[in-house]
């Protein structure tokens, strides 16, 4: 395995002439999407409270943000907001999900995976009590700096035994996700995309499945491994590739745990070029995930890694931040070049 | 149904005080084994669990999972001896299995957890057993059912940030059947809480979060039933129930030890201290 996680730029190289605002923040980035679609977490919430009374939903002040709103109109008397208190949010699921509840909490990222670690470790997951985070701002999804960017959750919360750790793409997906943690029994956390959310998957024709990666593109040259909304630059990315004469496959795994180690290894057994893409550090989620399944297997491909550097972010908007950090097709498409470049061997005598 | 007790207590007294004492034996045949544990905290409890066990709580000890059932939530696992001599005794699983306390591969943890059957969560984090009591209370009353929660914490969960939250929240939900016992037996890990980290005044604080509060003798029997009794005519607002106990309870040679958090035992004292617990009240010593 070669490669490595991708430097943070330097200010002075920093895109020049973008005239973003922080204040994106408050309304979704869609990056451009055909389609979009409005608080798909909040309706298919609605639409599996239609179905299971035993659901209800929580939110530690951030009903409006989280698109907990939806259900909370719909079904005020199943609606419990606890305050901004993130380990009580928790403390209260695990209670009402042992008193036969199905509780769906929502609140970012940083404030569950941080703030409330040990109460979903212990509270939740080692008794597999039946809570359901949803956590919004995933990585870089706010403008907000590092207090409200959910960078390092998936590494935190995929080291929890027994918890399934969701990422969703899109909202058809994000829809389809609620619908199967509805339908999990036991603990999950699973990624928010919230307010208008871009649509990637033809709902007629996508089937999310909690632990089932889906081979979306099928190429000989690289294969990129992406989750949650790279998956969409994955794609954009593979399609450039495709123009310049270089064939990519594309293989989303929106669930980090349970990981589907049998699509990995069927891509790396055919394309031993790959490339993770993933909207997080680039330690502990999907790459490390990835890595972890090829050297279990004793499979060496070479490997680069999309994601978050080692470092807190910087506030901006996001397209800034998404160019800052490398984080485009554009990064995607480089990082396919460089792996599928045969690199010099160095002479060990040389370096001595 | 086939509860072995009934929602209100019709049990006397004398009977409930016998059952207590079963619990502390109970609880010195443990630790015997082990030679150590948290014998102070399991005898100084044994009254509370005798009243709630053996009087006030509705439960069947053949069907744990009985939903309408009465709960009791544990936040401080390594009171669990005392939880393990109650459920022995109540029938939840055999007595004998008491001797495996702490042992490689047993159900009963020295740090007690959901493995053991009758545990309504993994206490032993500690400030966690509010927040799930909360939950429970607030459960039990959507799905429209009468039943209760009892918690049993200690004083110096008090000093956990996410039990104040989780009191705000009783409160403001009026959660008037979960009773909530706090342990004040004045020691925790480093030492007593006034010099660890000041409680005081306990009362006041509860009482400015909006729960109905009481403060008696833990180790009396009679003013916990009254507690349990006053509690019930208080409606609107969650209970506080402040426990002042002594640990090591009814074993005096345990009673007068120092530093009493983890107890270690001389071999030639366990059967001192069988005998002293044996001992009734009024009964030459």
């Amino acid at each position: 395995m070669s490669g490595g996680a991708s430097t943070v730029p330097t200010t002075s190289s920093a895109p020049v002439g973008i005239t973003g605002t922080t204040g994106s923040i408050l309304t979704s980035d869609t990056g451009g999407a055909a389609s979009v679609q409005t608080a798909p977490f909040g309706h298919a919430l609605v639409a599996a409270g239609e179905r299971d009374a035993r659901i209800v939903g929580l939110t530690a002040d951030l009903g409006k943000y989280t698109d907990m709103h939806v259900f909370a109109q719909r079904f005020p008397e199943r609606f419990v907001q606890v305050g901004m208190a993130e380990q009580n949010l928790i403390g209260i699921a695990a209670g009402l999900a042992r008193t036969g509840h199905v509780p769906f909490a929502t609140t970012y990222c940083v404030f569950a995976t941080r703030r409330a670690y040990d109460f979903i470790a212990i509270g939740a997951a080692l008794g597999r009590a039946n809570v359901k985070i949803v956590a919004g701002l995933p990585g870089l999804t706010t403008g907000y700096g590092g207090t409200h960017q959910g960078i390092e959750d998936l590494a935190l919360m995929r080291a929890i035994p027994g918890l399934v750790v969701i990422d969703p793409c899109d909202a058809t997906e994000m829809a389809q996700a609620t619908a199967a943690a509805a339908e999990h029994d036991g603990p999950v956390y699973l990624r928010l995309l919230r307010g208008q959310v871009p649509m990637v998957f033809d709902p007629a024709t996508h089937r999310f499945e909690i632990g089932r990666a889906c081979l979306l593109r099928d190429g000989g040259d690289v294969g990129i491994v992406s989750t949650g909304l790279m998956t969409a630059r994955a794609l954009d990315a593979a399609d450039r590739l495709e123009a310049a004469g270089v064939r990519a496959s594309v293989l989303h795994v929106p669930t980090l745990k349970p990981f589907d180690r049998d699509a990995v290894l069927e891509l790396a057994a055919r394309v031993p070029r790959l490339v993770t893409a993933e909207n997080h550090v680039v330690s502990g989620g999907l790459a490390s995930a990835v890595a972890d399944t090829l050297v279990d297997a004793g499979v060496a491909v070479r490997m680069e890694r999309i994601g978050i550097p080692d470092c807190f972010c910087e506030s901006g908007s996001i397209p800034y931040l998404v160019k800052r950090y490398a984080m485009d097709a554009d990064s995607i498409v480089a990082a396919a070049q460089r792996v599928l470049t045969v690199r010099r061997s160095t002479n060990p005598a040389r370096n001595a | 149904m086939t509860s072995i007790t009934a929602p209100s207590i019709d049990v006397s007294i004398p009977e409930l005080q016998e059952r207590a004492r079963t619990l502390r034996l109970h609880v010195l045949r443990m630790a015997e084994r082990v030679g150590q544990g948290y014998v102070g905290q399991g005898l100084g409890i044994a009254d509370l669990l005798a009243v709630l066990y053996f009087g006030e709580m509705r439960y069947d000890p053949r069907r744990l999972d009985w939903p309408e059932r009465d709960r009791f939530v544990l936040s401080i696992g390594h009171y669990s001896i005392g939880l393990y001599a109650a459920l022995a005794e109540a029938g939840v699983f055999p007595l004998d299995e008491m001797d495996s306390y702490g042992a490689d591969g047993s159900r009963l943890e020295m740090s007690g957890s959901e493995v053991t059957p009758g545990f309504e969560m993994t206490g032993g984090s500690l400030g966690h057993g509010l927040g799930q009591a909360v939950g429970m209370a607030l459960g039990h009353r959507l799905a429209g059912r009468k039943s209760r929660t009892f918690l049993l914490m200690s004083d110096g969960e008090l000093q956990e940030g996410s039990t104040w939250e989780a009191a705000m929240a009783g409160a403001h939900y009026r959660l008037d059947a979960l009773i909530a016992f706090v342990d004040c037996n004045g020691q925790q890990a480093d030492g007593a809480p006034a010099t660890v980290m000041g409680i005081e005044p306990v009362h006041d604080k509860w009482t400015a979060f909006g729960w109905h509060v009481q403060r008696i003798d833990g180790n009396d029997i009679r003013a916990i039933v009254h507690a349990i009794a006053c509690a019930k005519d208080a409606s609107g607002r969650p209970h506080a129930i402040i426990l002042d106990t002594l640990m090591g309870k009814g074993v005096p040679l345990f009673e007068r030890r120092e530093k009493n958090h983890f107890i270690r035992v001389a071999p030639e004292e366990w059967a001192i201290a069988r005998e002293q617990a044996m001992a009734r009240p009024g009964a030459p010593s």
